[in-house]
């Protein structure tokens, strides 16, 4: 069980999650600090890590849309925060599972913030509203990569066996 | 059964004969291109080669572009300094396809790689920019990958697992009515398909429109079809294609177009007459937001930026100029031009567009990304309004949360600029 700790609309942009004046910092290490950076509560919530690990930002449609910009999912990872889209942008879905932010694709999802989540094998359950709601399964082709521990992992694997 | 364009191109890379929608393929990468953000690309490569005794080369340095372009000059130190380490591996490396801050050959990278021939007809390209869509407007594959799957396409010189995109057949017919053109198109298309109706999907364009439009007006719809979710947007090669990489790319290699099979499978059509579109604005804070000009005109704006990936060529230039000609920049409305590469800045000084923005009282900048992302020139103070012909209008977009974008060709650009209001060219 986990709690929802921000409730987001529809088309929640990269800019959104990880402004563009702040690109220049790259490094896993130093982007959490600008999550959310506009949304100067919550940022600084984030910041004094007043949330638990497997906390929940719970977006709407196409979540994550817009620039490439891998820091949108670093800062986010560097929170340990999880993520319930109604659906989420191709970009971002793929820079999720490289870096192992765990994204989970709901359509129906009904929650607010507070709310007490679990997140099954296939389902989204909502303990405060006693709804249960079915996940989209991540792209099968994907699964090499969720398995090895993300795309670094991965593709040093390949590197390996490919120089074997 | 048939294939589409982008399932042939990725049957080609992939060394089948042939491959469908959902299927899993891993394409050898024609071109790999990043810009600053090499910087990440480089430490996730690094790491990749971790442990490995291996030592860190990119699979083929020739494949490799880099082009400086979001933050040109240097905005800050952490910038300089990430450029210099990008500058180090790039010598390291042995990679050619890189351009600096340069006034000669420097630019933003989805007009350079077009400008020297880099992409070619059914190549399969690959960018740590989601605007690496506008590649499809040379009849390439070209999609935007995040920092760490271009480390893993430096290091194995293919793209990993890629699920094999359904593709939106867009057909577009009639003549463009004087004053509306590609961006238009565009923005309307966007409207209709809606933000991410596209997500995953390819989108192919064809038509009679499309056949007659230049290479620049490709580009400005294949930059922004990932404003509708696309993957990558295409026109399947041709004439004029060919001809821009003969004639102005200077290529002298074979050129081999790909085209779809007549029957091959779309999960959806879209109809388009061009013939009475009117000039369509992209309204904060979403590029979908889209309207005729007709329900924003009047709207007041502090800031005009006429350039950018979209629109910084030099037809985008030469109608600008033609509307802003002798007349002046309304006061409380400033101005900024970037062009989208040193080439069509020095064409456009030939062609005298330069002096007729500059006498008109527009602020001339070096080509690179300026305003468009917030992270260089040409911020917004607190409640000010932009009109911009980049692609993007997302809240913070422009350097400022409180800031409002819209997004427009560059004719409107330019007629709102001597008025300091929203304005359609077609009555100004």
């Amino acid at each position: 069980m986990a709690k929802v700790i921000l409730k987001l609309e529809n088309d929640i942009s990269t800019d959104d999650i990880y402004p563009g004046r702040f690109m220049a910092t790259v490094l896993p290490t130093e982007t959490p600090q600008f999550a959310f950076f506009d949304r100067t509560e919550f940022n600084a919530k984030l910041k004094a890590k007043a949330f638990p690990a497997g906390s929940i930002i719970v977006g709407g449609e196409n979540f994550g849309c817009g620039s490439s910009r891998e820091q949108a999912c670093s800062t986010l990872k560097g929170h340990e925060v999880s993520v319930v889209a109604r659906s989420i942008s191709r970009i971002f879905l793929q820079n999720a599972i490289n870096l192992g932010l765990r994204v989970v694709i709901c359509p129906g999802i009904e929650a607010s913030e507070g709310d007490e989540l679990e997140l099954t094998e296939d389902q989204v359950l909502n303990r405060s509203n006693g709804k249960a709601f079915e996940q989209v399964k991540l792209p099968a082709a994907r699964k090499g990569i969720m398995e090895a521990g993300g795309l670094i992992l991965y593709t040093r694997a390949r590197l390996m066996a490919k120089n074997a | 059964m048939g294939m589409t364009v982008v399932e042939k191109i990725l049957a080609r890379a992939a060394g089948q004969a042939s491959v469908k929608v959902g299927d899993v393929v891993e394409p050898q990468v024609d071109l790999a291109m990043s810009h600053e953000n090499a910087a990440l690309v480089i430490n996730q490569f690094q790491e990749v080669f971790q442990g490995t005794g291996l030592a860190p080369k990119v699979w083929d340095p020739s494949k490799v572009a880099i082009i400086f372009d979001h933050r040109v000059p240097a905005e800050s130190p952490k910038t300089a300094t990430n450029q210099k380490k990008i500058r180090e591996f790039v010598t390291a490396n042995g990679i050619t396809k890189f351009h600096d801050v340069r006034g000669d050959v420097g630019g933003i990278c989805h007009q350079i790689l077009p400008e020297y021939g880099y992409v070619r007809p059914g190549f399969v390209v690959v960018g740590t920019d989601s605007h690496t869509t506008s590649h499809g407007a040379l009849g390439a594959f070209s999609f935007g990958v995040g920092a760490t799957e271009m480390a893993s396409a430096w290091s194995l010189g293919i793209a990993v697992n890629i699920e094999v995109p359904a593709t939106i057949k867009v057909t577009v017919e009639g003549d463009f009515p004087p004053m509306v053109g590609p961006k238009d198109l565009i923005l309307h298309l966007i409207g209709l398909l809606t933000a991410q109706g596209a997500n995953f999907k390819v989108l192919e364009f064809h038509g009679g429109t499309i056949r007659r439009m230049s290479t620049s007006g490709r580009i400005a719809i294949c930059n922004m079809s990932v404003e509708a979710g696309a993957t990558s947007g295409i026109v399947p090669g041709d004439e004029e294609t060919v001809r821009y990489l003969r004639e102005e790319a200077g290529v002298t290699d074979a050129i081999t177009c790909v085209t779809p099979d007549p029957d091959a499978t779309y999960v959806r059509t879209v109809d388009i007459d061009v013939s009475s579109l009117v000039p369509q604005i992209a309204c904060p804070h979403m590029v979908d937001n889209v309207k005729p000009i007709d329900q924003v005109v009047g709207t007041r704006v502090q800031q005009i930026v006429i350039g950018s990936c979209t629109n910084g060529r030099l037809d985008d230039l030469a109608d600008a100029a033609a509307i802003l000609r002798g007349k002046k920049v309304a006061e409380g409305t400033r101005m900024l031009v970037f062009p989208a590469s040193s080439k069509i800045f020095a064409q456009a000084l030939d062609k005298g567009y330069i002096h007729d923005f500059m006498r008109a009282g527009a602020v001339v900048m070096n080509s690179g990304c300026g305003p468009c992302l917030g992270v260089h020139e040409g911020a917004l103070g607190d409640g000010e309004t932009a009109l911009s012909t980049t692609n993007r209008n997302f809240k913070g977009r422009m350097g400022n949360p409180t800031g409002f974008v819209y997004l427009c060709s560059p004719m409107v650009a330019a007629a709102s600029a001597i008025t300091g209001v929203i304005t359609d060219p077609r009555k100004g």
